[in-house]
């Protein structure tokens, strides 16, 4: 595990940009009333939001980012823009450079993606951090979430009711000021077949068989171009790696878990959440959620539950934050740093 | 934790399953409305109670929950 320390970052502002049009639990008809009723029970989710089909995750970023960029009024600064995120635009180019160019961000800014899910956000604040304790780059972009939707299917019940879209902005800035930050970093391959998209890329190229959907098992019909999820594996991943690498973390940086105000993690589901709450002793008060509203929103789900939970400045202010991403993969990842200052705002977009 | 205070926590558990319903020769797949979503909640519940790591395959090889408590006592020991 990768244990590493930066110095003199500091997160300005935190925006999320969801779309408007909202997905109830309750009306997926293709489970039973029972099954539906269990499925909000267990992993939380009450409703999520979905982007209509022309919205791809990089629109939902860029009005999060073009808002957060005229409230602070430094398209001018920004170094480096950074893409977190598992639905570009295309198979190329990045879509980090199509940003640079659609926010009006100097052709000197350097712009690649990161392609990682549930634990990008914080590997996208570990790049970010690393960049600007240098010294040579001031002010990063970090824009993280994906458009899910685009590749679960109705006929699959473990995959479908669980993802919503969301985009992220993130600014970072260089500052001297800034207390440290501690990050903790994980890879295991192993778990490729957990969560993957098996077809569409250069492994398997697109054909017909991605047209021809095959029943699974009950509830569980899909393609090839679908994404296949196996809860169970999943659910083991995470009992087993993220609370020992969060302990890890807590003894790397001297950090007493008790003075760590807010724990966000990643949002999985809530069963995921709460086992590894209980495995850390942690109050559930200090373990905010998003899931309900928002469902599984891939690398957005830690900005934006920040945002949707911890919006006022007496919670963010002088208060010491864990967050703790992991999934697909496996990948997992986890920060403590400090948010003070931070400027945080939930947007919506049709 | 004897195999009657493990029966009552599962009960406890799911909503669906009656009070005082199931027996150690239960099966638990046979369990009223039972779905893979509770293999994971009986998954969760072993590991917030017996601090044990349960995988897939070992509960697919489990029939009841006798078998299920039996192999969570060995893990425990």
């Amino acid at each position: 595990m990768a244990l590493l320390k930066t110095e003199n970052t500091s997160i300005r502002a935190i925006y999320t940009c969801v779309p408007t049009t909202i997905v109830r639990t309750i009306d997926y008809e293709w489970i039973s009333m029972q099954e539906r009723l269990l499925f909000t029970k267990t992993t939380g989710i009450i409703e999520r939001r979905v982007a209509s089909e022309s919205t791809t995750c990089s629109d939902l970023c860029f009005q999060a980012a073009n808002q957060l960029i005229e409230d602070l009024d430094c398209r001018n600064e920004i170094d480096l823009v950074l893409f977190v995120s598992q639905s570009p635009d295309y198979f190329l180019p990045a879509t980090s450079i199509i940003l640079q160019n659609r926010l009006g961000i100097s052709t000197k800014a350097m712009a690649f993606d990161v392609n990682l899910g549930c634990s990008g956000y914080v590997y996208g604040l570990s790049i970010a951090s690393h960049f600007i304790q240098s010294g040579n780059i001031k002010k990063v972009l970090l824009l993280a979430g994906d458009k899910s939707t685009i590749s679960t299917n109705y006929e699959d019940k473990s995959t479908f009711p669980l993802f919503g879209d969301a985009g992220t902005a993130t600014l970072l800035e260089f500052d001297e000021t800034a207390k440290s930050w501690f990050f903790s970093m994980a890879s295991d391959g192993k778990g490729k077949d957990a969560i993957i998209i098996e077809h569409g890329h250069s492994r398997h190229p697109y054909g017909t068989i991605e047209d021809e959907t095959k029943e699974i098992e009950p509830g569980i019909i899909r393609s090839k171009k679908h994404l296949k999820l196996n809860g169970m594996e999943v659910f083991n991943f995470a009992l087993k790696e993220v609370a020992p690498s969060i302990k890890e973390l807590l003894s790397h940086a001297q950090q007493d878990i008790e003075k760590v105000d807010y724990f966000v993690f990643h949002q999985a589901n809530k069963l995921i959440n709460e086992s590894v709450r209980k495995k850390l002793k942690i109050e559930a008060e200090k373990v905010p959620l998003s899931i309900d509203y928002f469902g599984n929103t891939s690398s957005a789900s830690i900005p934006l539950t920040i945002c949707k939970e911890l919006a006022t400045e007496a919670l963010i202010e002088n208060k010491i934050y864990l967050l703790s991403g992991f999934g697909v993969g496996f990948s997992w990842a986890t920060v403590i740093l400090n948010l003070s200052g931070v400027k945080t705002k939930l947007l919506e977009y049709a | 934790m004897n195999i009657q205070e493990f029966i009552l926590i599962i009960e406890a558990e799911f909503d669906e399953v009656d009070k005082n319903s199931l027996e150690p020769s239960t099966s638990f797949r046979q369990m009223e409305g039972w779905s893979s979503m509770h293999a994971l909640i009986l998954i969760a519940l072993v590991d917030n109670h017996f601090d044990v790591l349960l995988t897939g395959e070992e509960l697919r090889g489990l029939d009841t929950i006798q078998d299920l408590y039996s192999l969570l006592e060995s893990k425990e020991a």
